[in-house]
């Protein structure tokens, strides 16, 4: 799926919403970016940690996945949209019928995929409904 | 800047073809589009080709270099270069091609477009076409192809009145015109119970609103305008070439259901050409699934936001409508080898314009346009063609 140091480089965002900011132009970035497509050389962009409550904006239920993800069908993908502003895509841990679009969800941490049964297992957020 | 023209076009048949190789794919497209140019090989000044995954299909890179030396022009040491966009490969090679020509860099050069897909199972065909999202974001998720144009279709049908049975119109018109394309995957009708009947991929989009996994390769000769008389009778002409970029990843766009990118690209190419929508006659759409022909159809401007369901419904895009839409079956029933798409749009183009459509000709047609589009709207190359 992801080479070891691929993975293991992103762990603070995948884990924990470590995303990133401009303080130039006060945009939030998730998934993180390191120059601000806004401000572009003026911007200044710092780590920010996302609090992961955002609103389902739209969804699909996966019926036929990749290798990867093919025993974990059906399950609920969607775009959300976090608090601060960006927008993400991830699983929402639901049923296909409960989602819905401007569903409220806040973050869990999930395993997301393994390497075959004896490589690594890739932990990461998915999304769970909140009232 | 010189004017460009096609004077010879080439396409293999398209389909799950076990008994074919990635180079033969190829070098049966190329042989076909120099025969119709009338040309010798060592006539070519250069050639492009567009490809998208032949390092995941069939593990193999270096692809310019292996396709002119098995076209029997590596003796000549042309320049022959890969082109990837992902799905808009092709698109992006026809406009290398034309750009090489138009600025006097080149006379005669090869656009092509080629992929082997069936060489791998389907999960790992699936796995491979992620790549043209976010790998680091959609991917590693879960998100695959269908299921982000899945998304597109539920944010579009919870904002704009577009009926299950409008959306499966868009498969039952392009099975329709495939089953008079001689060159289609899918040479069968269909109608909208086939569509409705069959199993979901990813809700709300079901196996016969998404297009297939297929082997095929196409290719094009372009020449400046002022020598194509040399070699053909019928040369078309290339108005406009225009190709745009957006976000790689869908949840990043501006609006969900609009491709800002086809919306560039089109206006550039319309622009370029001094035309209007009114002016065309055909237009091949990126109809990778079927909402994607909606969008493409509205995002190019020839209805507002929300119509192209009613659009599809009054058959204004069938056949014999005011706007055909995809009248080689598009990719939907055409079939989609993603690397040789974008030069096959050009080849149906230019056998509409040159009157050699046979049984899904456009009678007068003289103004045609592709739309081929990279991901879920990354990349768009859109070009307008004329006689």
């Amino acid at each position: 799926m992801m080479s070891v140091a691929r993975f293991w480089r992103k762990i603070p965002q995948r884990y924990n919403l470590i995303g990133t900011r401009c303080t130039s132009c006060g945009r939030y970035f998730f998934p993180p970016r390191s120059f601000c497509p806004e401000c572009r050389r003026s911007g200044k962009i710092v780590d920010y940690q996302f609090a992961g409550k955002g609103k389902v904006v739209t969804y699909t239920v996966i019926r036929s996945a990749s290798e990867q993800f093919e025993q974990m069908t059906p399950y609920v993908l969607a775009i959300i949209e976090l608090d601060e502003g960006p927008r993400t895509t991830g699983q929402v841990v639901c049923t296909p019928e409960e989602a819905r679009i401007g569903m409220r969800v806040s973050p869990v941490f999930r395993r997301i995929g393994a390497d075959g049964e004896s490589g690594v297992i890739y932990y990461g957020t998915k999304y769970a409904p909140a009232d | 800047m010189r004017d460009v023209a096609v004077i010879g076009a080439g396409c293999t048949t398209f389909g799950e073809k076990w008994n074919v190789s990635f180079r033969n794919l190829f070098v049966e497209a190329g042989i076909l589009a120099l025969e119709d140019a009338g040309l010798a090989g060592e006539q070519i000044d250069a050639m492009y080709v567009g490809n998208m995954s032949a390092g995941r299909f069939v593990e193999q890179e270096h692809i310019g270099a292996l396709i002119a030396d098995y076209t029997g022009l590596a003796s000549y040491h042309i320049p022959s270069t890969r082109v990837e966009a992902a799905c808009a490969s092709g698109g992006l090679s026809f406009r290398q091609a034309v750009i090489a020509v138009a600025s006097g860099m080149e006379d005669i050069v090869v656009a092509a477009g080629v992929e082997k897909m069936t060489d791998v199972a389907s999960g790992a065909s699936v796995d491979a076409l992620t790549g043209a999202a976010d790998r680091e974001w959609e991917g590693f998720v879960g998100a695959t192809f269908p299921g982000l144009y899945a998304m597109i279709a539920t944010d579009y049908m919870n904002r704009y009145p577009l009926t299950r049975e409008q959306l499966a119109l868009v498969a039952v018109k392009n099975h329709y015109n495939g089953a008079r394309n001689p060159i289609a995957q899918f040479q069968q009708e269909i109608t909208t119970e086939t569509v409705i009947r069959s199993a979901l991929v990813a809700d709300p989009l079901r196996l016969f609103d998404c297009s297939p996994i297929t082997d095929g390769a196409a290719a094009v000769v372009l020449a400046p305008l002022e020598r194509a008389r040399e070699f053909t009778d019928t040369p078309v002409k290339v108005l406009a070439s225009a190709q745009a970029s957006d976000t790689i990843t869908l949840h990043d766009r501006r609006d969900i259901s609009t491709l800002d990118g086809s919306v560039a690209a089109g206006r550039r190419a319309f622009e370029l050409a001094g035309l209007s929508t009114a002016d065309i006659d055909l237009v091949e759409v990126h109809d990778c699934f079927t909402i994607a022909e909606i969008c493409a159809i509205e995002d190019l401007g020839f209805c507002k936001k929300g119509e192209a369901g009613k659009l599809t419904e009054e058959g204004v895009t069938a056949l014999h409508g005011s706007l055909p839409v995809n009248t080689s079956g598009g990719l939907k029933a055409c079939g989609h080898p993603v690397g040789a798409t974008g030069i096959k749009q050009v080849y149906e183009i230019v056998q509409q314009l040159r009157g050699e459509a046979g049984r899904r000709q456009i009678d007068g047609a003289r103004i045609g346009m592709t739309h081929n589009v990279g991901g879920t709207g990354a990349t768009v190359a859109v070009h307008i063609l004329g006689v």
